[in-house]
């Protein structure tokens, strides 16, 4: 699955601007995925790593000496970074580095959120009409009535 | 006028839902203050149609819309483009008064979708679930180009939003 997304990633690079690229993002989107993404932010470490690689990239020694933490801990969690999407890491001869990969939850907020917003755009309007719909079903009642 | 609306009580306005129900439908919820024949009154004309279909923030403008709803009958949108105007059009499937609209759209060709729409009144509230339901999944994968090109200008706002999601997250 990891394989999958990167590969996209380099066929289609993501930018915010684009939204042909973002609404082909769309077709891909798998809630389970999403969950994924929002379980690996409810921990504090994982958070605060993530504010640390926006810093700059790191190593899991880096990170684990950073949080206080044992390298097995710290391989864990950044595990769970991976898996969800929001950290890529990459092993350069003997140290595992470690970057933010912010994308996959962009993408799938994105997706999401842009159908969303144009149909919430498109109701708004209809609410202003039922409204007018029934100001006037009222007004043609009473006319009715006397 | 028009304040970002995420900015308004939450309370005042319905919610518009999507969700994903498999890999070839979307499905898209949001309840109405009015009763189902006045919100399948604004689904079925085309002068009250046009007026939210393309909301001001789109940017667009629709340069016709004939609607001709009932069995077999057709629609056609057509919104000024560049260079080009675009169509959508097709066919009513099934039309039951205040409850129940099916139609085609026809021009993606083969990979198009169908759309339905239900309105469940209760209590002088109407819930309205549209589904969009393609061949396939690399259909819909399609469509979701379309729609981008589409729907291209109303999106310049959320992508700052979108940067500053980004921008927060890294933060957290």
């Amino acid at each position: 699955m990891r394989r999958a997304v990167q590969d996209s990633d380099r066929s289609a690079p993501f930018h915010a601007s684009s939204p042909v690229i973002i609404l082909n993002q769309m077709v891909q989107y798998n809630p389970t995925r999403l969950d994924t993404s929002f379980a690996a932010l409810s921990d504090v470490t994982r958070r605060g790593v993530l504010e640390q690689l926006a810093r700059a990239d790191a190593s899991i020694t880096d990170l684990a000496a950073k949080f206080d933490m044992t390298l097995t801990g710290m391989k864990k969690h950044v595990g769970v970074l991976e898996q969800a999407g929001l950290v890529i890491t990459e092993k350069v001869g003997r140290v595992r580095t470690c970057r933010l990969g912010l994308r996959r939850l962009e993408e799938e907020a994105a997706w999401i959120e842009r159908y969303r917003q144009l149909w919430d755009a498109r109701f708004d309007e209809l609410d202003q009409i039922v409204e007018e719909l029934k100001r006037k079903e009222k007004a043609d009642g009473r006319k009715k009535r006397e | 006028m028009d304040a970002r609306r995420e900015s308004e009580p939450a309370a005042m306005k319905n919610r518009t839902t999507v969700e994903r129900k498999s890999e070839r439908e979307l499905v898209v919820t949001r309840t109405f203050n009015g009763p189902a024949h006045l919100v399948f009154e604004a689904w079925t004309k085309p002068e009250l149609f046009r007026r939210w279909w393309v909301p001001k923030s789109l940017g667009m403008s629709l340069l016709s819309c004939e609607l001709d709803v009932r069995v077999g009958g057709g629609y056609r949108l057509v919104f000024a483009g560049n260079p080009e105007p675009m169509a959508f059009f097709g066919t009513y499937k099934e039309v039951t008064p205040h409850s129940r609209l099916v139609w085609t759209n026809d021009e993606g060709g083969e990979d198009g979708s169908v759309t339905t729409v239900t309105f469940e009144e209760k209590g002088g509230k109407t819930l309205l679930v549209m589904s969009e339901l393609y061949p396939s999944k690399e259909a819909l994968d399609a469509a979701g180009t379309g729609a981008a090109d589409a729907t291209h200008e109303t999106f310049a706002q959320l992508d700052e939003l979108l940067v500053e999601l980004g921008a927060s997250v890294g933060r957290s």
